[in-house]
């Protein structure tokens, strides 16, 4: 072992922990963390009125759990070919890519779809049942920022994926670009785990 | 250093994973535990799920350390924020 090595034998390598492999890697992280303040603010504002309120209605009672349950799985399922699709083009296979990554974004988009589909059942039906209405109720405005401002981001990641599945079909990104993409789609899925605890199962 | 990492079978394992912890997770909601113990679960396979997304899915288990830090700097903030708003959310 040289003198040097020695020195340094159990501090940090050589190579400085700040400096990426990828700058735009860490870009990404760096809006996430941001992002996840926003999330965590509202999380906890939520938190908070739920436990000040009085009558705050279970939400199974009022939610569909089955329904969420089902959006849960198409999440996690779209992240899993998220991962599939960027393992394809490291592997440097386009079609494999290509195939994972519109089923990446056909995921978002039925997920999409559901969310639209119980926020009109749930604005048509099930909160005029319970007495519950936007602007009038905590349990209906928290619900709607939360579940709103989840749905945004994925609005804009199947935008963001998008784009990026027709700028590798043009020989635009790679892999690496890719990577950062779906940075940002798993942060969605983890943000939507979350969600679905807090708002919905407890 | 992360090709390595990048196994399609893991990927797969940690897809089964989260899987059956949600299964677990709608399941004791329905299973009328006591409300402390099933907060205190949920609240465990919430964090799980999201601890096995963000060391897999998003690589942080095989990247720098400095992106961990990044990475949990805002869990930190929102302990902080509980801890500050306590006496707001138990007045005496």
């Amino acid at each position: 072992m040289s003198d040097a090595a020695a020195i340094h034998a159990g501090a940090e390598p050589a190579e400085a922990p700040l400096t990426p492999e990828s700058w735009g890697k860490l870009g990404m992280w760096l809006f996430l963390a941001g992002d996840a303040m926003s999330f965590g603010g509202l999380i906890v504002g939520y938190g908070i009125l739920r436990h000040a309120s009085k009558n705050w209605p279970v939400p199974s009672a009022v939610l569909g759990i089955n329904l969420t349950a089902v959006m849960t799985f198409l999440l996690i399922v779209s992240s899993v070919t998220m991962v599939l699709a960027l393992a394809a083009i490291q592997d440097g296979d386009k079609r494999r890519f290509k195939k994972f990554m519109g089923f990446t974004i056909l995921g978002g988009l039925i997920f999409l779809g559901l969310q639209a589909y119980e926020w009109t059942h749930l604005i048509g039906h099930t909160l005029p049942e319970h007495n519950l209405a936007f602007s009038k109720d905590l349990f209906a405005t928290t619900f709607f920022i939360l579940t709103g401002f989840h749905g945004m981001h994925v609005t804009g990641g199947v935008i963001y994926n998008t784009s990026v599945l027709a700028a590798v079909s043009r020989g635009r990104y790679e892999a690496k670009h890719v990577e950062i993409a779906g940075l940002y789609w798993h942060f969605v899925d983890l943000v939507w785990i979350l969600i679905f605890t807090f708002v919905y199962l407890l | 250093m992360s090709s390595t990492a990048h196994s399609t079978a893991q990927y797969i394992k940690i897809f089964y994973i989260l899987l059956a912890l949600t299964v677990v997770e709608v399941a004791i909601v329905y299973m009328g535990l006591p409300k402390f113990l099933l907060i205190g679960l949920l609240i465990i396979l919430a964090v799980w799920k999201a601890a096995l997304v963000a060391m897999h899915f998003m690589h942080l288990k095989f990247e720098k350390k400095f992106l961990s830090i990044v990475a949990i700097i805002p869990f930190v903030l929102c302990v902080f924020l509980i801890l500050m708003l306590l006496p707001d959310i138990f007045p005496r």
